[in-house]
C-alpha cells in the first residue's frame, strides 16, 4: 500500500466525529453514500449549497488522498461512519499529532491510515505546504515511511498486526474465527465465576 | 501485600485473555455486548453476508434509544428514516435471537441506563457497545468501552475482540464535595484539567474518598464522561454500595450463585502497591459547580469563573482553537458565564437521567417556575426511571414548574430524533458533549449538572445554583 498525493489541510485541533459527520446522518442503515456528508456543517450553507471557501469543496481536495489535521483528530463518538465518510470522499490517510483511540481503531479497519507525526514534523509539513501548496507526499505502508520533496524521510509507527491486515487484506473476523477452539475452551473453563449471564 | 500487585484494570484484563501471541493483539473475551439501532445495522448486514449467527445471543442485549422520539409512545415515529432504523433493529434482534427492549417495551431506555438498571452490568466484566459512553458501566468495576461497527460485527460473530492493552491512569479525588457540587462537576473538572485528549490511550481508575462517597448513580455520571477526557474506559472498584445496588436486579445471580459472584467481585479491587502509568489528583474540597463555555468538554470553568481570553494563550494552535470556539459560541473573552441568557435547558442523557438526577433537578424546581423565555425538557433515561419518578410525583413538580416531561431516550443529547436546538440557541444541558451542532445545527451548549441546569431554567440565565439552595 503506497500512494502519492497532494495534501488537504484542515488545521483545527480536536476535530470531533460530530464535525466529521453530524449525527443526523447516522440514521442510515447502510455504509454507503456518506462521502457527500463529510464535514457537512462546515461544508454547506443552510440552503445546501457548497461553501466555496471550504477546502473540501475544491477540486484539488477532491483529488487528494491525504488530510492534514490538528491534534487529537477523531475525538468523540465511536461512529465508524467517520472513517466511512473520509474514505468515501477519497482520503487514504489522515496525518495528525494524535488520534482518539476509537477513531484510530475504526480507521485501520477501513483502510484509512491514521498517521501520527511529532509536533516538529507537523510544523515542518505545514511550513512546506505554505511554501508550496501543491506539495505532494509519498506514503508507503510497507516501509512505514512518508516523505515529501525536499523534506525529511519520516518513519511512522503502525501496529504490526494492523499493518499485516492492511497489506495482506486479512479479514480480522475470519482470523479470530480460527481461534474457535480456544474461545470454546475459555468459555468451558472460566465461565461460571466470571460470567453469571451465560445460559 | 501480594508479590505481584495488580490494578483492577489489569485483573479484569487478565481474566479475559483467550489467546495471546506475538503476531497479533490479545484476544479478549467479551462478557456483555449492548447493541443499539445506530451503530449495529451494518454489522448485522455483515453477518448475513458471511452467513453466520450471533455466537452468544445470551451475552448480547439490544435496545433502541438514539433515533427514537420522546413523544408519547402511542404516536408513530414520524421520521421515515428513523422509523426504518428502529424497525431494522427489531428485525435483527428477532432474526438473530437477541434479547431486546424494543420501542414499545416497558423497559426501553438508553443502553447505558438499562444495562445497570437490569443488572446486565456487573463487576469484573468486559462490556462493550458500539457507543463511546459505554465507559458508564465502569462504575461497577467492569472494563467497559466503546467500539466501532466493525468491532460490533466482530463481537457478534466471535464474542471476542482483538485488543492492545491500554495504559492505566489513576484519577484520585479526595475530600468532600460542598453543597451544590456534584459528581458531574468532578468529571467536568477532570476534563478541564487534563483536556479532551488527556486520557488518550488510557483507562482511568477513579479512586479516593470523594469517589467512595458517591452513590452508584453518581459513579456512573463520573465514569460516563471518561471518554470526554480521552480515555476509552474509566472504572471504579466495586464495594458494598455496588453489591447493594445490584442485589435482586433482574439479571444478577440469586442465592448461592450470588454469594459466589460477590466472592469473586471482592478479589477485583486494586492491590496495595500496584502502580499506574499515569496519575492526577483532584481536590473535592475546593471544587465548585462547573460549566463549559466552548465547543469541547475540556473547555470548562467554575461557574464563578470568566471565559478565558485567547490573547493569554501562548501556543498558536490552541489560541486559534479557543478563538474559533468563542466565535461559534458568540461569547466574549474575560466575561463571566453566569448571567448569560439561555433558550433551552435539557435534563437527560446517559450522564444525568437517572432517578437521583431527576430528584436533584426537582429539588430546585419545586415551588418555582421556569423562566418564560426558556424551554425545559426533562427526559428520563429509561421507562423504568420514568415510572419511578412518577411514583414519587417528580413529573408533577416538573410540569408545575413549566417543564416538559417526556418519554425515555437520548433525545437532545444527540438531536437525532427531532429534539433539537435551533441555530444560535443556547442551552444548559446535563449531557456530555458540547461539540458544534451536537444538540442541533448551529446550537450552542453549556454542559453542567442537573442542579445548575435547573437553577438556570428558573432564572433564564446561567446561574450558580448555590445562590438558590
Ligand atoms: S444519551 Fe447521548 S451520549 Fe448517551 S448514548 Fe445517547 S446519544 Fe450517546
Amino acid at each position: 500500500m503506497k500512494f502519492e498525493s497532494t495534501i488537504t489541510q484542515i488545521q483545527t485541533d480536536n476535530i470531533d466525529t460530530d464535525q466529521i459527520i453530524p449525527a443526523r446522518f447516522l440514521k442510515t442503515i447502510s455504509k454507503e453514500g456518506l462521502g457527500d456528508q463529510l464535514f457537512f456543517d462546515w461544508r454547506y450553507n443552510a440552503d445546501g449549497s457548497p461553501k466555496p471557501d471550504f477546502i473540501l469543496n475544491s477540486d484539488k481536495a477532491k483529488a487528494s488522498k491525504v488530510l492534514l489535521a490538528g491534534d487529537n483528530f477523531g475525538c468523540g463518538s465511536s461512529r465508524e461512519h467517520a472513517p466511512w465518510a473520509l474514505t468515501q470522499y477519497g482520503f487514504q490517510a489522515v496525518i495528525s499529532t494524535s488520534f482518539a483511540d476509537i477513531f484510530k481503531a475504526n480507521s485501520l479497519k477501513n483502510r484509512l491510515l491514521p498517521l501520527v507525526v511529532s509536533r516538529e514534523v507537523h510544523q515542518q509539513l505545514r511550513d512546506a505546504l505554505t511554501a508550496n501548496p501543491d506539495l505532494t507526499v509519498n506514503v508507503n505502508v510497507e516501509t512505514q515511511i512518508f516523505a515529501w520533496p525536499g523534506g525529511p524521510e519520516i518513519q511512522f509507527e503502525i501496529d504490526a498486526f494492523a499493518k499485516h491486515c492492511l497489506l495482506a487484506g486479512v479479514d480480522e473476523i475470519g482470523y479470530v474465527q480460527q481461534h474457535e477452539a480456544q474461545i470454546a475452551a475459555y468459555e468451558a473453563q472460566r465461565f461460571s465465576t466470571l460470567n453469571t449471564l451465560a445460559n | 501485600m501480594p508479590s505481584n500487585p495488580r490494578t483492577i484494570i489489569q485483573k479484569v484484563w487478565d481474566n479475559h485473555i483467550v489467546a495471546e501471541s506475538e503476531a497479533a493483539p490479545a484476544l479478549l473475551f467479551i462478557d456483555m455486548h449492548l447493541v443499539h439501532e445506530v451503530t449495529s445495522p451494518q454489522a448485522f448486514a455483515g453477518l448475513r453476508q458471511r452467513g453466520i449467527k450471533v455466537r452468544r445471543p445470551d451475552l448480547t442485549f439490544a435496545t433502541v434509544d438514539h433515533s427514537t422520539p420522546t413523544t408519547p409512545r402511542n404516536l408513530p415515529i414520524l421520521d421515515p428514516i428513523a422509523a426504518t432504523q428502529v424497525a431494522q433493529m427489531e428485525t435483527n434482534a428477532q432474526e438473530f435471537g437477541i434479547p431486546y427492549f424494543g420501542f414499545q417495551n416497558r423497559d426501553q431506555g438508553i443502553c447505558h441506563v438499562i444495562g445497570p438498571e437490569n443488572g446486565l452490568t456487573q463487576p469484573g466484566m468486559t462490556l462493550v457497545c458500539g457507543d463511546s459512553h459505554t465507559a458508564t458501566h465502569g462504575a461497577f468495576g467492569a472494563l467497559a468501552f466503546g467500539i466501532g461497527t466493525s468491532e460490533v460485527e466482530m463481537v457478534l460473530a466471535t464474542q471476542c475482540l482483538l485488543q492492545k492493552q491500554s495504559k492505566s491512569y489513576e484519577v484520585r479525588v479526595d475530600g468532600t464535595l460542598k453543597n451544590g457540587v456534584t459528581a458531574k462537576d468532578i468529571i467536568l473538572a477532570l476534563c478541564a484539567k487534563i483536556g479532551i485528549g488527556g486520557g488518550t490511550g488510557c483507562v482511568f481508575e477513579f479512586t479516593g474518598s470523594a469517589i467512595r462517597a458517591l452513590s452508584m448513580e453518581e459513579r456512573m455520571t463520573v465514569c460516563n464522561m471518561s471518554i470526554e477526557a480521552g480515555a476509552r474506559a474509566g472504572l471504579i472498584a466495586p464495594d458494598e454500595k455496588t453489591y447493594e445496588y445490584l442485589a435482586g436486579r433482574r439479571f444478577v445471580p440469586k442465592g448461592e450463585k450470588w454469594d459466589e459472584a460477590v466472592a469473586h467481585w471482592k478479589t477485583l479491587p486494586t492491590d496495595e502497591g500496584a502502580t499506574y502509568d499515569h496519575s492526577v489528583t483532584i481536590d473535592a474540597d475546593t471544587l465548585e459547580p462547573m460549566i463549559t463555555f466552548g465547543t469541547n468538554p475540556g473547555m470548562g470553568i467554575a461557574i464563578t469563573g470568566t471565559v478565558p481570553d485567547p490573547a493569554n494563550i501562548a501556543d498558536p494552535l490552541e489560541r486559534e482553537s479557543l478563538r474559533k470556539a468563542l466565535a461559534y459560541m458568540a461569547l466574549e473573552a474575560g466575561k463571566p458565564l453566569a448571567g448569560q441568557k439561555i433558550d433551552v435547558v435539557f435534563i437527560g442523557s446517559c450522564t444525568n437521567s437517572r432517578l437521583s438526577d431527576l430528584r436533584s433537578a426537582a429539588s430546585v424546581l419545586k415551588g418555582r417556575k421556569v423562566n418564560s423565555a426558556v424551554r425545559v425538557l426533562v427526559v428520563p433515561g429509561s421507562q423504568e426511571i420514568k415510572r419511578q419518578a412518577e411514583a414519587e410525583g417528580l413529573h408533577d413538580v416538573f410540569r408545575a414548574a413549566g417543564a416538559e416531561w417526556r418519554e425515555a431516550g437520548c433525545s437532545m443529547c444527540i438531536a437525532m430524533n427531532g429534539d433539537q436546538l435551533s441555530p444560535g440557541q443556547y442551552s444548559v444541558s446535563t449531557s456530555n458533549r458540547n461539540f458544534e451542532g451536537r444538540q442541533g445545527k448551529g446550537g450552542r451548549t453549556f454542559l453542567a449538572s442537573p442542579l445548575t441546569a435547573a437553577a438556570s431554567a428558573v432564572m433564564g440565565v446561567v446561574t450558580d445554583v448555590r445562590t438558590m439552595l
